[in-house]
């Protein structure tokens, strides 16, 4: 089992997301450890709205799905008011992740 | 005896244009202030984040001198993050892409970055507990 760190810094509306959120889901389910760390934009679907369905099967699909708290507070989403599944951290998670040598991957 | 962490950071943007600079800052302040050996290798327009020319500035607009305006610039931070790893008994080893500096007329950076090449990246990766690489798309 590896494990994964994957840093999604876009929304749904500026580029293509999904594949991501699928290549997370894929490596989960092949039985590996998944972060996936939402930063800058790539928070805005952890806002419940029509956009997030992709990222809620993610968060239901094994994978540890983590909100930077920084992006949440600039962009005004409320981090008690997340999609089911995805919580809110530190950007100290990711540098965690960095040094326990997680293959990181950034998009 | 205990080894230093070392961490890999790639940077690419250059500075004023995109958030993906202020991440990767907020990584490198969060591995400086842990005391972590931090490699950053910029290339392309990440090797105007420490250039020594960048200046704070008025905002007529606003009506807003030097002093209100308060504008950042990234040299200053790279700095303070430098100085930051030292205390902490870290250290940074910026290398800027000699080939990205020449084109855009980058050389005059602030003290502590050094001028390198590629194969600095390679070496960086090998000797470091993980690299992340920031790409620009």
């Amino acid at each position: 089992m590896a494990e994964y760190l994957l840093i999604e810094s876009r929304d749904p509306s500026e580029a293509d997301v999904g594949y991501f959120y699928e290549l997370a889901a894929g490596l989960a389910q092949a039985g590996n450890r998944v972060t996936l760390f939402l930063v800058q934009n790539g928070v805005f679907p952890a806002r419940p709205s029509a956009q997030s369905h992709a990222l809620g099967r993610v968060a239901v699909s094994g994978v540890q799905v983590l909100a930077d708290e920084f992006a949440l507070r600039e962009r005004g989403i409320a981090a008690d008011r997340l999609l089911a599944g995805v919580r809110p951290a530190s950007l100290e998670v990711a540098v965690d992740r960095l040094a326990a040598g997680c293959k990181a991957v950034w998009h | 005896m205990t080894t230093r962490t070392t961490l890999t950071l790639v940077l690419m943007d250059a500075p004023y244009e995109n958030a993906r600079t202020t991440t990767a800052l907020r990584l490198l302040d969060i591995a400086a202030r842990r005391g972590y050996n931090v490699n950053v290798f910029a290339y392309e327009g990440a090797v105007y984040v420490p250039f020594a020319k960048q200046a704070p500035h008025p905002n007529a607009v606003h009506g807003r001198d030097v002093a209100e305006e308060d504008h950042p610039n990234p040299k200053d931070w790279v700095a303070a993050i430098m100085a930051e790893a030292e205390r902490q008994g870290g250290k940074i080893d910026w290398v800027q892409c000699g080939l990205c500096v020449d084109e855009r007329g980058a050389a005059e950076s602030i003290p502590g970055p050094r001028r390198g090449s590629p194969a600095d990246l390679v070496k960086f990766a090998e000797a470091s507990d993980n690299t992340l690489v920031i790409p620009t798309k």
